[in-house]
């Protein structure tokens, strides 16, 4: 790891000011992405500012319908909390095959998002939710907040401060996880809000990062069950190819993981 | 350079290090605990756990001073005097190591395990909470086997306190 200046930020304010001094500055949260890319020397922040202690950014609410979950929250409190369990069982089990328990840790659902991994899954569990992304400067749809690999909607020095998800009539998640980093080889997130809307995001799936399946989206509005997507089909162009599964793999993978988690939803 | 100020096995320590100084140099270089191991280096073998305030986390994938203030407890800090903690005398009476390299990680993993599951543990638990933990000597076997062992001690101990 090159020479870095670490700082370790009490309130979002100063975390902002912080980043504000610095040459390069980047922010930490849990670390499990960063600080392995620093360690490879792919990333080089002239200042780390960190994000972990910061009391404003933990815990999760649960209000009516809507479940927010703070930016620093680690994966095993989001796994464990009672409210996520009643309101998003989906988003408690997606937390539960996130990685390995160190990991759960230490990670946190902020960090996450902030640095979109193509393979990574919250950013499904966002899209197909219909959530909110909030920063310390404005709100923003998942929609927009994802603009391709690694890559969101976030400015310089813009902090996620929480995720704001609409309690789901239903939701599942199923992946595919690939054996040694856990990360998805593709996992579909599917949801049917409470006014009947059918959202299904896929991640690990495509060169693109997360998105949205219209055919299967349009199956299950028809009919919501794992058999309505017997006979989608869909293409391989755009989808990732590599030594762990071609693009054809991934397009069948996406069918069945999205049967699977509607089998699952509730 | 900072001053990281933290517990390690119970004592109190100030230790100036390089901002980009990983918890697991600050332990094994500047505390000489090398019974803490860097396996891969690369967050994904669990060689190098050890536990913050109770948890356990990957001491090669947090810097030192994300520590500062916290508790951390490594493999030379289990044992009480020359009696081995449960999850030790398990895994020297199940056979559950060979070459040892993965085995401080393993026996911090698995106690954090433990205090999770309590007395709910069988051995598919215990296979899908360990594959954070890579072994590449016993398949693992033995390793389950221990941690079942030491599970049923660990119960019958607290019970006994």
């Amino acid at each position: 790891m090159y020479q870095t200046t670490y700082h370790r930020a009490s309130s979002v304010d100063e975390a902002a000011s912080l980043f504000a001094k610095g040459s390069e500055s980047k922010f930490l949260a849990g670390g499990q992405t960063l600080l392995p890319v620093m360690k490879q020397r792919l990333a080089s922040p002239s200042d780390v500012i960190d994000l972990g202690k910061i009391k404003e950014l933990q815990g999760v609410e649960l209000s009516g319908d809507t479940l927010i979950i703070k930016a620093a929250t680690i994966y095993y409190d989001i796994m464990t909390n009672a409210d996520v369990k009643k309101a998003i069982p989906a988003i408690s089990y997606l937390t539960s095959v996130l990685g390995d328990p160190a990991v759960r840790y230490r990670g946190t659902i902020g960090g996450s998002i902030a640095n979109n991994d193509p393979a990574a899954d919250f950013p499904a569990a966002l899209l197909a939710l219909g959530a909110t992304v909030k920063t310390n400067k404005r709100s923003i749809s998942a929609e927009d907040f994802f603009q391709g690999l690694f890559t969101t909607a976030l400015e310089d020095g813009e902090i996620i401060t929480a995720v704001s998800f609409p309690v789901p009539a239903k939701a599942g998640y199923e992946k595919m996880r690939h054996p040694a980093s856990r990360f998805a080889l593709t996992g579909v997130f599917v949801a049917q809000s409470k006014s009947g809307e059918v959202r299904v995001a896929a991640t690990g799936a495509s060169q693109s990062g997360v998105m949205r399946v219209p055919a299967i989206e349009a199956a299950l509005k028809a009919n919501w069950s794992p058999a309505a997507i017997d006979g989608v089909t869909i293409s391989a162009n755009g989808l990732l190819a590599d030594i762990h599964g071609t693009a054809e793999y991934r397009a069948n993978l996406i069918k069945v993981m999205a049967q699977r988690a509607v089998a699952a939803a509730r | 350079m900072s001053t990281v100020k933290l517990t390690v096995n119970g004592k109190a320590v100030a230790v100036d290090v390089e901002d980009r100084t990983l918890l697991v140099q600050l332990l094994r270089d500047h505390l000489n605990l090398t019974g803490t191991h860097v396996g891969c280096d690369t967050s994904q073998c669990g060689a190098c756990v050890v536990h913050m305030d109770g948890r356990a986390v990957k001491s090669c994938t947090m810097l030192a001073g994300q520590a500062d203030g916290a508790s951390i407890t490594t493999i030379e800090g289990i044992a009480k005097g020359d009696e081995l903690h449960p999850m030790q005398a398990a895994f020297r009476d199940n056979h559950g190591l060979q070459c040892g390299y993965c085995t401080p990680g393993m026996i911090m993993s698995a106690i954090d395990i433990v205090h999770r599951h309590g007395g709910q543990l069988d051995e598919a638990t215990v296979r899908t909470e360990l594959e954070g933990n890579i072994c590449r000597c016993t398949g693992y076997h033995n390793i389950v086997k221990a941690v079942l062992d030491a599970a049923g001690r660990m119960k019958v101990s607290q019970a006994a306190e």
